[in-house]
């Protein structure tokens, strides 16, 4: 079953606008060469960000507004692969160290960050979790 | 320029990730795993390949960003429990860096 074209436009128009924040984070501050702290940085906010979006009665009462924002906006402004591209430049350039301590920092972060905010927050349903 | 070319990849990446995830998510949340390693595969090839400019902004910050997510796989992972959720971040973290240097490779980096 595909998802419903209000869904897909709702979830298109949303990470266009997430990626135009991430984009706008990374030319604020470039990553540079060392630990990419502007990804690490969007991440760990993204996640905790989508953890908390059933704390918005517009995201509880709407479908639309939740797939817009979750998947959506959050989705589009975190990314996984350029976390993918940052660890291999840094294994490629010979800073294993770096590339296992950046890895597994953003993961330990987000993880520590979505966990905190789920105490508070009302548990996302299957979907919203794209 | 670069700024519409980023959000136009991201509305055509973002929908295809929450298109896979509808299909395939069950347990193991294989379709949130396609795309965040599909997109670190085009990804390894455009830094392979040199793209830069606009080019990189529409398939690289744009599409491939948007395809993959970091947000939904910390939630999911926390969701699955710690042993399930560990291995389901590790999967990823290994096959997105496999994809990675297999793109990377493939484009003649």
């Amino acid at each position: 079953m595909t998802p419903s074209p209000r869904l897909l436009l709702a979830v298109g128009a949303g990470g266009a606008i997430g990626a135009l924040a991430r984009y706008a984070a990374t030319e604020l501050v470039a990553d540079g060469s060392g630990f990419p702290w502007t990804t690490f940085a969007v991440n760990v906010s993204g996640s905790a960000l989508l953890a908390a979006l059933l704390l918005l009665p517009l995201a509880r009462r709407s479908p639309t507004w939740a797939a817009a924002l979750g998947p959506g906006v959050l989705g589009g402004y975190t990314t996984f692969s350029a976390t993918s591209a940052q660890a291999r430049a840094l294994l490629a350039d010979g800073r294993a160290g770096l590339a296992l301590a950046y890895v597994a920092g953003t993961l330990a972060a987000c993880l520590v960050a979505v966990t905190l905010v789920g105490l508070a927050a009302p548990r996302l349903p299957e979907e919203d979790e794209l | 320029m670069s700024a519409l070319l980023v959000a136009l990849g991201a509305a055509v990446g973002a929908p295809l990730r929450y298109a896979l995830g509808h299909h395939f998510d069950g347990a193991w949340h294989r379709g949130t795993l396609t795309a965040n390693t599909l997109a670190s595969l085009v990804l390894g090839a455009c830094v392979g390949w040199s793209v830069e400019g606009s080019t990189l902004a529409l398939v690289g910050t744009g599409f491939c960003g948007g395809l993959s997510t970091y947000s939904s796989l910390a939630v999911q992972a926390r969701d699955l429990g710690p042993r399930q959720g560990a291995a389901y971040a590790l999967v990823t973290i290994l096959l997105g860096l496999g994809a990675c240097a297999l793109g990377y490779v493939l484009a003649g980096g």
